[in-house]
C-alpha cells in the first residue's frame, strides 16, 4: 500500500471568537496581546483528515508548515501532540504585511523546498481575516488542482483522491488527481484530543531559536532525538523575489481602518414585566408589523 | 477595454441571485465611471441566457458553451477568466461569495497577480494619496469589510495592479432590473482556444444540489438566536415564536458554532443578509458581523440580559430580560389578542 506526504497548513490566529472588553486599547487599536492565541478552527479539521490518511496508509507522514512570528511554534508542537510527524516553521521579518497573495507565494515557495508532497490541506479559512484564499492561491501557485470546503476524504485509490465536498446548497463527490489541494470545512470532523504519549514524546521539539533562547541543560538531547527539532526557515532558507514578499508584494492595501464604535440610535428600553411585553406586542400589532 | 465584469453563477440556466445583484452594482459603478458593464457566462446550453443579462445594463456578455463546463468546476473557469482577462483588461471583476466564487476568485487573482477583497459589505469608487510616493490614485474601487473579527472595517484598495477584484455575499447588494429593453452585445468565446485537456482533472462523480429549505432571505419576520440561549434545546422557544408570528428562525455565528442550529440559518457577514419587516435578536451580543447581516431589518427587538450588549444599539426596542421569560409571554399577548 502506498504511502504519502501530507503537508497540513496551519495558522496561529487570535482567537477572535473571545473578544472580551480589554481586547481594544485606549486608542481604540487592537490590542493583540490580550487575545489568546489559538491553532485556527479548520486548520484542526484539516489536520484531523491527514491523520486519518496517516492511519489509512501505513507510512504516511503529515507535516505542518505554518507562516508567523516565532511564537507561531506552538501550534507545530499542538499538531504533533495529536499525531503529526513534525512541522516547519516559516518565519521572518519580510514577510510583515503579507496580504493573502504574499502569503500564498511565501508558502507556496517553501512547498517547493519541501517538494515531492502528495496532498496538501488546509483549512477552508481563518478566522482572523475569513477570506478563504490562501489554499486555491498556493495550488494556483504550485500548478496544482484544488478541493475546496471538502467535509470527507473518501478513498485514495490509483493516484485519486476522492473527496465529498459541503457547498451551500448541496453535496458534491469529486475526484482528483494527487498531487493536489484541498480546504476542509468545520462541518468535517473535529480534530482528534492530544495524546498523552504524543505530550511525552513531544513537549520539548523546538526551534532553533527556541533552544538558543533557553538555558537547557538537556541540549545533547536534540541530538539523539531529532524528531524534537522543529524546522525553522527564513527568508534565507527558501528561493524567494523579495519584491513578491511583504507589504511590497500585496496588491492589497489596507487603506484606512476604522474600529467599530456603536452608535447607539434611540431605542425604547423595557423590561420583562406582562404590562410592557404586553404594551409592545400590542404596538407592533397595531403598526401592522405583525399579525 | 477597462471595463466592469462581472462573473454569472448559473445552476440549472438560472443566474443566481448573487449575480443579478453584482450587475446592479456593476452598473451604478459603470456609470459613475463611465466604462461599460460586462458579464461572463460560463457553462452548457447558455443559449438565451442574455435575456436574462442584459436588463441588468449589461453591454457585452461573453459567453463560453461547452458540455464540460457545466457543473462548474475550478480549473475551466480559471482558464477561460484568465486569458479573457489577460485580453480585455478589465478595472474590476466582481464574483459572488459563494462556494463558486470563493473557489474561484482566489484562484484568478492568485494567476494574475491581482488583489482580491472577501466578502465585502460595501464597495465605492473614491481617490487614493500616496504620500509616500507623492502620487494620487484616481477612481479606485474602495472595498469595504469587517476584519478581525468584525472588530474593524477596513477599506482596502489595489493602487497598482488590475482588475481589482471582489466577492460579495448573497444579499448583501440590491438587485434591480436596469432596463427591462436594453441591449448588449453577445460574444461567443472558441472554449477550445481558452482550455486545455489538463483543466478537466477534477472530475464529478456526483452531485446532490438542493433548494435551500430555510428562506429567511423572504421571511419578513426573523427570529434569530446567539450564544446566549445556551443550548440546542432553548432554540425550540424561537421556532415556537416564528411560527406563531410566521416568520423564520436565524442565528448568529456562535450559535452555529456552538451546534444549537444548522449553518444554513446563520446570519451575518459570513451568512445571509436579511432585511425583514421585524428582527427580534434573542440572547445575541451583536458583533459586528452579525449586525451587517441584518442591520437593515426595518424594526429590531433585541431580548437581553446585558443591558450593555452591542445589539442594543442598533434596536428599536431592548427588552432588559431572559429570553425564556419574554417569548412565552409575547407568544402568550399575541395567541389571545388576534384572530
Amino acid at each position: 500500500m502506498k504511502a504519502y506526504k501530507v503537508i497540513v497548513l496551519a495558522k496561529q490566529v487570535p482567537d477572535t471568537r473571545n473578544v472580551g472588553k480589554d481586547a481594544m486599547k485606549a486608542d481604540g487599536t487592537i490590542n493583540r496581546a490580550a487575545l489568546p492565541a489559538i491553532f485556527n478552527p479548520e486548520d484542526l479539521n484539516a489536520l484531523e483528515q491527514a491523520l486519518r490518511i496517516k492511519e489509512n496508509f501505513p507510512g504516511t507522514t503529515v507535516t505542518i508548515l505554518t507562516m508567523g512570528p516565532g511564537r507561531a511554534a506552538e501550534i507545530i508542537r499542538e499538531g504533533m501532540f495529536r499525531g503529526a510527524d513534525d512541522g516547519i516553521l516559516l518565519t521572518d521579518r519580510a514577510f510583515a504585511g503579507s496580504d493573502t497573495l504574499a502569503t500564498s507565494y511565501a508558502i507556496s515557495q517553501a512547498l517547493k523546498k519541501v517538494k515531492d508532497f502528495d496532498i496538501i490541506i488546509a483549512g477552508r479559512q481563518a478566522i482572523d481575516g475569513d477570506t478563504a484564499q490562501v489554499g486555491p492561491q498556493v495550488a494556483e501557485k504550485l500548478g496544482i488542482p484544488q478541493v475546496t470546503y471538502v467535509e470527507e476524504v473518501q478513498k485514495i485509490e490509483n493516484g485519486k483522491v476522492f473527496l465529498k465536498r459541503r457547498l451551500e446548497r448541496g453535496v458534491e463527490q469529486v475526484s482528483c488527481p494527487i498531487p493536489m489541494v484541498m480546504t476542509v470545512n468545520s462541518s468535517a470532523p473535529d480534530c482528534r484530543a492530544r495524546n498523552a504519549k504524543l505530550i511525552m514524546k513531544y513537549k520539548h521539539a523546538k526551534t532553533v531559536t527556541e533552544l538558543q533562547n533557553s538555558n537547557e541543560d538537556y541540549l545533547h538531547l536534540y541530538n539523539d532525538r531529532p524528531y524534537l527539532n522543529i524546522s525553522e526557515w527564513s527568508v534565507g532558507d527558501i528561493e524567494v523575489d523579495h519584491a513578491e514578499l511583504g507589504l511590497s508584494g500585496s496588491p492589497t492595501k489596507v487603506k484606512t481602518v476604522e474600529n467599530v464604535v456603536l452608535q447607539a440610535k434611540d431605542a425604547k428600553v423595557i423590561s420583562a414585566l406582562d404590562n410592557e411585553i404586553d404594551d409592545l406586542m400590542r404596538e407592533l400589532i397595531e403598526n401592522h408589523t405583525i399579525g | 477595454m477597462n471595463n466592469i465584469v462581472v462573473y454569472c453563477e448559473i445552476e440549472d440556466g438560472h443566474v443566481a441571485e448573487v449575480s443579478q445583484e453584482l450587475m446592479t452594482k456593476g452598473r451604478s459603478l459603470a456609470n459613475e465611471l463611465g466604462c461599460k458593464l460586462e458579464a461572463l457566462a460560463i457553462g452548457h446550453e447558455l443559449d438565451g441566457i442574455e435575456n436574462q443579462i442584459f436588463p441588468y445594463g449589461v453591454d457585452t456578455v461573453y459567453v463560453a458553451d461547452d458540455a464540460r463546463l457545466a457543473p462548474y468546476t475550478t480549473l475551466p473557469h480559471t482558464a477561460i477568466i484568465v486569458k479573457l482577462f489577460t485580453e480585455q483588461k478589465p478595472q474590476i471583476a466582481l464574483m459572488g461569495a459563494s462556494s463558486v466564487g470563493r473557489d474561484l476568485g482566489p484562484r484568478v487573482s492568485s494567476a494574475l497577480h491581482s488583489g482580491l477583497t472577501a466578502d465585502c459589505t460595501s464597495l465605492v469608487i473614491g481617490n487614493h494619496e500616496d504620500k509616500k510616493q507623492g502620487k494620487v490614485y484616481e477612481d479606485l474601487l474602495y472595498q469595504i469589510r469587517p476584519a478581525f473579527g468584525g472588530n474593524i472595517i477596513a477599506t482596502i484598495i489595489n493602487p497598482d495592479c488590475r482588475p481589482q477584484m471582489a466577492t460579495v455575499r448573497e444579499g448583501v447588494m440590491k438587485k434591480e432590473i436596469f432596463d427591462p429593453k436594453y441591449k448588449g452585445k453577445v460574444v461567443k468565446l472558441d472554449v477550445a482556444k481558452y482550455v486545455t485537456e489538463a483543466d478537466f482533472a477534477v472530475e464529478i462523480i456526483e452531485r446532490h444540489m438542493e433548494k435551500s429549505k430555510v428562506n429567511m432571505k423572504a421571511a419578513p419576520i426573523v427570529v434569530a438566536g446567539g450564544y446566549g440561549m445556551g443550548s440546542k434545546e432553548n432554540f425550540h422557544l424561537l421556532y415556537d415564536l416564528a411560527e406563531v408570528l410566521g416568520g423564520e428562525v436565524g442565528a448568529s455565528r456562535a450559535a452555529v458554532d456552538a451546534g444549537y442550529v444548522d449553518h444554513e440559518r446563520q446570519i451575518g457577514q459570513t451568512g445571509v443578509t436579511v432585511r425583514p419587516k421585524l428582527y427580534i435578536a434573542c440572547g445575541i451580543s451583536g458583533q459586528i458581523q452579525h449586525r451587517a447581516g441584518m442591520e437593515e431589518s426595518a424594526q429590531i427587538i433585541a431580548i437581553n440580559t446585558d443591558p450593555e450588549a452591542p445589539i442594543n444599539a442598533v434596536a428599536d426596542y431592548v427588552i432588559t430580560g431572559d429570553v425564556a421569560e419574554v417569548i412565552p409571554k409575547m407568544i402568550k399577548y399575541y395567541k389571545t389578542n388576534t384572530k
